[in-house]
């Protein structure tokens, strides 16, 4: 476990780089988070949109979703996705939206 | 229990379905509980045997038997698909038409593969350039194209999870480095191992070991890909974020989901057709009546026959108690145990479950088969395990020393 600074607050990541605690992100970390995560700047209302998403699944059902079920439910293709947030959206999604990553499939 | 008998109706007449509704006629005598099974044709698959199928390892007419004949006798048998399911007026409506009425319901129709979810997939090149053997099929297909492949770029790629038994494909990758061994041919063949997960598998100390019996074999693995396209008259592989991978033969593991009907059935399934399922007792979240086995469960563990298996007998206890107005006591684990064949007439063994990653060791007990460790002990058994499929687990009879919790004490822990 580490500590970081996002937005001037100190916050707790987990060896990944999660949040450990997503209740202590807040929108204006967002920016900083995703030049971490290495996602596009600036960030553009579709990703937005995605991070919104993510953390309202992840509060209602105790993950975030997989990039199957968020182009099936975000309102963004799997595609636009893959532009928005390259290499893995729903892993880099979930690293700025401060929240743990989602459960992998075995 | 008194008065009508009550009605269990089970879709599905795959393993679980199978297993569970064998074992539950046994408990109660039709008097107090009719049980109907539903499945959309009679050919039960071993599914094992599908991977043996392209080296000619196994014959289709083997592995396959009717669904109907491996039931109990007093459990009826319905031969039709289903077109949905009213959670709130405990109905299943039929493609004949029929309507039965359940006090419980056990969803058992597995996953199915949507090939047709990605791009080009089956375009031009389908039982060509491109196949699957996850299906009877494609391997049967895929058997003639290997028998004549001499040379050139096969890859194997996973488009994403979740899909059934994920150290299928590793296999298929060992399997196919012993056939063209065997006819001489493995030096003009490269073979690369393509999956969207960052390592060979999903457990990290299973998946170093499995990297190195990559590495060993010559496999080139390729990890974090995550398939756009596959084009199979331009013979490559184009990720999301437009890189492309060539081929000269593509094996693939199409995308996973529920049955189709799951979808017409509101308020059933989540956005892929799966089952929302408490990890412990196996009842849905869906409903206090309805329970989940196999595949069809959104549960956190791997889609095989194993957690099938295991998943049976706490599935069985709860439905049980459910039936007598009890709570529901019988807990799972998310114990997985799988044989995977390594080739050259050796098999790997690991055995996990929701907590514990695959360790090494022995299996069951410190006496037993060797664990994450190449053995002809471990083909054998794999080999045996057709057998006690067919007379054993589906008739629901248990196996001496193999309980349903994942053992702990012939296993060493490791840090990886």
């Amino acid at each position: 476990m580490t500590t970081k600074h996002f937005a001037g607050i100190e916050v707790e990541l987990n060896d990944e780089g999660f949040f450990v605690d997503p209740a202590q992100w807040s929108e204006a970390m967002a920016p900083e988070l995703a030049e971490a995560w290495g996602i596009p700047t600036p960030l553009t209302d579709k990703h937005w949109q995605v991070l919104r998403f993510m953390r309202s699944e992840y509060f209602e059902k105790g993950t975030g979703p997989t990039v199957r079920k968020l182009g099936k439910t975000s309102g963004v293709t799997v595609k636009e996705l893959y532009q928005l947030f390259p290499k893995g959206p729903a892993k880099l999604a979930a690293g700025c939206a401060g929240i743990p990553k989602p459960r992998g499939c075995v | 229990m008194t008065g009508r008998p009550k009605r269990l109706v089970v879709l599905g007449a795959g393993t679980g379905g199978t297993l569970a509704a064998n074992r539950i006629r046994k408990h109660y005598p039709v008097s107090d509980l009719v049980i109907d099974v539903v499945d959309q044709n009679n050919e039960h698959v071993y599914q094992p045997g599908l991977l043996f199928v392209p080296f000619g390892l196994a014959d289709p007419e083997e592995i396959v038997r009717p669904r109907d004949r491996q039931l109990h006798s007093g459990i009826n048998y319905h031969l039709s698909a289903i077109r949905s399911v009213d959670v709130d007026a405990n109905t299943v409506l039929l493609d004949d038409e029929s309507v039965l009425t359940y006090d419980v319901l056990l969803v058992a129709t597995g996953s199915v593969l949507q090939p047709e979810e990605t791009d080009g997939l089956l375009g031009e090149g389908w039982l060509d350039t491109v196949f699957t053997f996850y299906d009877m099929e494609g391997a049967t297909a895929l058997a003639k194209k290997l028998a004549t492949f001499d040379s050139g770029r096969m890859v194997i790629n996973i488009v994403d999870m979740p899909i059934k038994c994920p150290v299928a494909p590793l296999e298929f990758a060992f399997l196919a480095d012993w056939y063209f061994t065997e006819r001489g041919v493995r030096d003009d063949i490269t073979i690369t191992y393509i999956t969207p997960l960052d390592g060979a598998f999903t457990k990290p100390t299973a998946s170093a070991t499995l990297a190195s019996l990559l590495d060993e074999k010559n496999i080139e693995l390729v990890t974090e890909f995550n398939t756009g396209e596959v084009d199979g008259s331009g013979r490559k592989l184009v990720g999301y974020d437009e890189s492309e991978i060539p081929f000269d033969l593509a094996v693939v593991v199409p995308l996973h989901g529920g049955a189709a009907y799951v979808e017409d059935s509101p308020g059933l399934g989540d956005e892929l057709g799966f089952i929302p399922t408490d990890n412990a007792t196996l009842q849905s979240a869906v409903r206090p009546n309805i329970f989940v086995l196999g595949d069809a469960a959104d549960v956190p563990a791997s889609k095989a026959g194993s957690v099938t298996h295991f998943e049976g007998e706490v599935l069985v206890a709860n439905i049980e108690s459910f039936l007598d107005g009890q709570s529901l006591e019988a807990t799972f684990d998310g114990h997985a145990n799988c044989f995977i064949e390594t080739g050259f007439s050796k098999a790997l063994l690991i055995d996990f479950n929701y907590e514990t990653e695959p360790l090494p060791g022995h299996y069951p007990g410190p006496i037993g088969l060797p664990l994450l460790k190449e053995s002809r002990l471990n083909h054998l058994g794999k080999l045996m395990f057709q057998s006690f499929y067919w007379h054993g687990l589906l008739p629901g009879r248990d196996i001496p020393g193999i309980g349903t919790d994942m053992p702990t004490a012939g296993k060493h822990p490791t840090s990886v």
